[in-house]
C-alpha cells in the first residue's frame, strides 16, 4: 500500500537539515507521498528505511522490461481492472513460435514474416515484438543454432523455451545481450533456471499448475534474488485461463498480493489446433490482461486484427486519437478530383477515407486539426467553423493542386457554408452527406 | 502471505427477457456477474447470436460475406430460411436497408409486408432493424409493429428522437424495444427511463449501446458497455440492468480492412479469413464487454464465436 505523508515522515531522519531542497522533513515527506520528489534527494535515509519505502511505493504489478534494443518493450505496471477507470498502460507483446524441430525453410519463412508484418496506422507502426524458440529436439546444438538464426535474421526480443536448464543455457550463450525471457522456472528446475536468470539479468517465466503453487514459486524466485518475473498459471482450457488472468490481476491490485504482482504470458496455440480459433482466443487475452501472447504462427489475416485490437484497447480513454493536419490523397487524385474536408479525430478520418476509397473516386481529403474532436463536437466547440476552416484551406496549398475550387464540407456543418464562401473568395462550398456511409453515392455524382 | 482471492461486491442482476414467441423463443440476461466471471456469479442464459438478413440485395458486401448466401440474397424469406436450416440460426435480424431515404426509400407498407413474410417463414425470434432515420423509422416500424401484432418482434433502433411513437406502437402490438443511444452511458440510462415512463415493461427492453468494429472505435463501445455492466451489477442502477444487443456485422464488413486491400498488400494476409476474423474478434470484444445478443453475418465467424461462448462457460473438470 502506498504510505501517507505522515507515515513517510515517521521514517525520515527528522533533522530538517534542508539538503533535500525542502525546508523540513515533513515537507519532503508530503512531496514524496504526492510523487513530486525522489527519495534519493535525502542523503541521510538508512538502507532499511529506503527498502521499506521502495517496497511501499512499488507498483502493485511489477513493470518488467522484455528484451533489449530495437524491439524491447515493457509490460506490467497496470493499475486498474477496467480501462475506463484510468487506462491500460503497457500493451501485451506478440510472440511468434519457432520450434527447433522445424525444417530450415519453414524457420526462414517464419522469420521473414516476422520482419515483414508491420502496419502503419494513425501514424503508428504496428508490429510484433517477439520470437519464441522452443526446444523440441532435446538437442543443445540444434537449439543453439535455431536461436542464432533468429538472432541473426531479426531484431526480435527472444523467448527461450525448454524444460532443461542446460538447453536454456545453450540458447542464452548465443543471445545473452538480447536479455531473452527464460521459459520456464518450475518446481522441478527452479534453482538452476533462477541462477541463469541472475547471472544474465534476464527475466524469467514462473510456471505452475495452480495460482497457489505459482505464488510459492515466485516467492522462492524473489527470495533467491530474481525479480523480473512473468507468470504462466499453466491453465490451457479457455475458461480456466481467463479466470486465472482475471484473478492474478485482481489479487495483485485489490489485495496487493506481491507474489502474483507480475505480468502474465498465455499460449492460445496450446488451447486449440485451429489457427482461426487461436486468433479469436488471442483477442480475448488482449482485452483481458495478458502481458505476452505467444502465437503458433504469424499470418497477416490474424496478426493485423490483433495488432489493431491491441492499439484500440490500450488507447487512453481520456484522450481522443488525433492525426496530423494536412492534405491526404485517397486513391490517386489529380487536379480535377474532388476536395473534401473533415476533422483530425482519427476515427472520423478513417471512416471518411474508407468511404472515399469505397466510392473509387480519387479525392483530396483535407484534415483540419480540431484537437482530435469529431465533426459534430468540433463544430459545436467552435473548432470546425468558417473562421477556423478558411485560414486552413488557404494555407494548406490545396488551391494550387486543383483547378476547380469546390470544397465539400460535412453535412453536419451545412450552416457554415455561407460564411465559408465569404471567407474563401473564389471557392464554391458544397454540402456533403452527414454520414460517412453516404459518401460513395455522393461522390459518384461528382463533376469538376 | 497467503493467497486470498478477492470477490467483486455485486448487488445487482441483469433482467431476464424473452425474445420471440413459442418453442423457439430465446431468453437472454439474468447475469449476476461480469461477462464470463463464472467464478463469481452466474450467467443463466449464455449470449445468443442472431443472423443478419437484408431486405434487399446487398451491393457493397465483400465476396467473402456474400458467398455463403449465394442465390438467396435477393429474397429475404429464402435467405432467412437458409440461415435457420443450413446454419442453425437461433434468431434472425432483418435489416430494413431498403427503407433508407438516402437509398431505395421503400415505403412502410412494403417493408412491413416483407417483415411479415419473413416472420411467417421462420419460428425463431425476429429482430427488425431500421435505418436510424427518425421520421422514416417512425413510419416504418409503427407499420411493422401493427402488421405483426402479437409476434414479439424485437424492434429498433428506438432513439430519443422517435421513442414515443415507436415505443407506443411496440406497447400496443406487444413487441420488444431496442433502446438505442450513441455510445454514452448517461444517454442510455435516460432513454430507458423515458421508455419506462412511456409504459414499456422491463421485460420488453434491450439496450443497444451503438457498437463499431475493431479499428473503428470499438474501445469506446467496449468501455461504455463495461460501465453499463458495472453500474448495473455493482451500483444497483436498475435503469441499466437490461441485456445488451450489438449490431456488429454491418460495422465490420463495411470497413476497408474487411475487403481486398486497395494496394494489394500481401501483409494483410488472406482477405476472406481476415474478414471473418475481424467479425469474430469484434464480436468477442463486445461479448467481453457484456453483449447478450450479437447480430452477425458470416457463418464461420458465428461458429468461432459460438465455440468461444461454449468454452468460456464449459464445466470445469476439477
Ligand atoms: S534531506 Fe532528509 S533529513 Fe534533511 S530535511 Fe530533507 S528529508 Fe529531512
Amino acid at each position: 500500500m502506498p504510505l501517507t505523508g505522515i507515515e513517510i515522515f515517521k521514517l525520515l531522519p527528522k533533522t530538517n537539515c534542508g539538503r533535500c531542497g525542502e525546508p523540513t522533513c515533513l515537507a519532503f515527506a508530503m512531496k514524496l507521498a504526492a510523487a513530486k520528489a525522489e527519495l534519493a534527494a535525502c542523503p541521510d535515509i538508512s538502507d532499511e528505511v529506503r527498502a521499506k519505502l521502495e517496497e511501499a511505493a512499488a507498483p502493485p504489478i511489477k513493470l518488467v522490461t522484455i528484451g533489449a534494443g530495437n524491439r524491447a518493450f515493457k509490460i506490467g505496471g497496470e493499475t486498474v481492472m477496467f480501462r475506463h477507470e484510468k487506462r491500460f498502460e503497457n500493451p501485451p507483446g506478440f510472440a511468434l513460435l519457432i520450434r527447433d524441430s522445424m525444417d530450415e525453410s519453414e524457420i526462414s519463412a517464419r522469420l521473414e514474416r516476422f520482419n515483414q508484418l508491420e502496419y502503419k496506422r494513425v501514424e503508428l507502426t504496428l508490429r510484433p515484438e517477439l520470437v519464441a524458440v522452443k526446444d523440441e529436439s532435446g538437442d543443445r546444438a540444434r537449439f543453439e543454432a535455431t536461436v542464432s538464426k533468429v538472432k541473426e535474421n531479426t531484431d526480435a526480443s527472444i523467448i527461450l523455451m525448454s524444460p532443461s536448464p542446460d538447453i536454456l543455457a545453450a540458447g542464452l550463450k548465443v543471445c545473452a545481450e538480447r536479455k531473452p525471457l527464460l521459459y520456464a522456472a518450475t518446481r522441478d528446475n527452479l534453482e538452476p533456471v533462477a541462477s541463469l536468470a541472475r547471472q544474465n539479468s534476464c527475466p524469467v517465466v514462473a510456471k505452475a499448475s495452480t495460482l497457489d503453487e505459482l505464488a510459492r514459486l515466485t516467492t522462492q524466485l524473489t527470495d533467491s534474488g530474481v525479480n523480473d518475473i512473468i507468470l504462466d498459471s499453466g491453465a490451457r482450457s479457455l475458461r480456466q485461463a481467463l479466470e486465472d488472468q482475471i484473478l492474478i490481476r485482481s489479487t495483485a491490485l485489490s489485495k496487493r498480493f506481491r507474489p502474483l504482482g507480475f505480468p502474465t504470458i498465455v499460449f492460445p496455440g496450446e488451447m486449440t489446433d485451429d489457427p482461426m480459433k487461436e486468433a479469436v482466443i488471442a483477442s480475448i487475452f488482449v482485452a483481458k490482461y495478458s502481458g505476452i501472447i505467444v502465437l503458433s504462427d504469424f499470418q497477416g489475416e490474424s496478426l493485423f486484427p490483433l495488432l489493431v485490437e491491441r492499439m484500440n484497447i490500450y488507447t487512453d480513454p481520456q484522450r481522443p486519437l488525433a492525426i496530423t493536419e494536412g492534405i491526404y490523397p485517397v486513391g490517386n487524385p489529380d487536379e480535377n478530383s474532388p476536395v473534401l474536408i473533415t476533422t483530425n479525430f482519427s476515427l472520423t478520418y478513417f471512416i471518411v477515407s474508407a468511404e472515399i476509397e469505397t466510392s473509387k473516386v480519387p479525392s483530396h481529403l483535407l484534415v483540419k486539426d480540431t484537437q482530435g474532436l469529431s465533426v459534430l463536437t468540433a463544430w459545436a466547440g467552435g473548432r470546425f467553423v468558417a473562421d477556423t476552416i478558411a485560414p486552413f484551406v488557404k494555407k494548406c496549398g490545396i488551391s494550387e493542386m486543383v483547378k476547380h475550387h469546390k470544397l465539400i464540407i460535412p453535412g453536419y456543418t451545412a450552416i457554415e457554408s455561407g460564411s465559408l464562401e465569404e471567407e474563401l473568395p473564389g471557392w464554391q462550398i458544397m454540402v456533403g452527406p452527414r454520414e460517412g456511409a453516404h459518401i460513395p453515392a455522393y461522390l459518384k455524382t461528382w463533376q469538376p | 502471505m497467503n493467497l486470498e482471492i478477492p470477490k467483486t461486491a455485486y448487488n445487482g442482476r441483469i433482467k431476464e427477457i424473452r425474445l420471440g414467441k413459442g418453442d423457439k423463443a430465446v431468453t437472454v440476461g439474468g447475469e449476476t456477474c461480469y461477462p464470463f466471471y463464472l467464478f463469481e456469479g452466474k450467467m443463466p442464459n449464455l449470449p445468443r447470436i442472431a443472423m443478419e438478413v437484408w431486405d434487399t440485395s446487398p451491393e457493397d458486401w465483400p465476396e467473402a460475406a456474400l458467398e455463403p448466401f449465394q442465390g438467396v440474397t435477393g429474397d429475404p424469406v429464402a435467405w432467412a430460411r437458409k440461415c435457420v436450416t443450413d446454419f442453425g440460426a437461433e434468431m434472425i435480424c432483418l435489416q430494413l436497408v431498403s427503407t433508407d431515404p438516402n437509398g431505395l426509400d421503400r415505403g412502410a407498407d412494403e417493408a412491413a409486408a416483407v417483415v411479415k413474410n419473413v416472420a411467417e417463414a421462420i419460428t425463431v425470434p425476429l429482430i427488425v432493424w431500421g435505418t436510424a432515420n427518425h421520421d422514416k423509422d417512425t413510419e416504418v416500424l409503427r407499420k411493422v409493429a401493427e402488421v405483426n401484432e402479437g409476434r414479439n418482434l424485437i424492434l429498433g433502433p428506438v432513439e430519443e428522437g422517435d421513442y414515443k411513437k415507436i415505443g407506443a406502437a411496440a406497447i400496443g402490438y406487444q413487441h420488444t424495444v431496442i433502446a438505442s443511444t450513441p455510445i454514452d452511458i448517461n444517454l442510455a440510462k435516460q432513454l430507458n427511463i423515458l421508455l419506462g415512463n412511456l409504459g414499456v415493461r422491463d421485460e420488453l427492453l434491450i439496450i443497444d449501446p451503438t457498437v463499431s468494429s475493431i479499428g473503428y472505435g470499438i474501445e469506446y463501445c467496449y468501455s461504455v458497455m463495461e460501465r453499463v455492466r458495472t453500474a448495473a451489477l455493482t451500483q444497483q442502477d436498475n435503469k441499466l440492468q437490461y441485456p445488451l444487443i450489438c449490431n456488429v456485422a454491418k460495422e465490420v464488413w463495411k470497413t476497408k480492412e474487411a475487403k481486398p486491400p486497395a494496394d494489394g498488400a500481401l501483409t494483410l494476409g488472406d482477405t476472406r479469413k481476415r474478414g471473418i476474423l475481424l467479425e469474430a474478434m469484434s464480436a468477442m470484444v463486445l461479448l467481453l464487454g457484456g453483449g447478450d445478443v450479437l447480430i452477425m453475418r458470416h457463418p464461420e465467424a458465428i461458429r468461432l464465436v459460438q465455440e468461444m461462448i461454449t468454452e468460456l462457460a464449459a464445466p470445469k473438470n476439477n
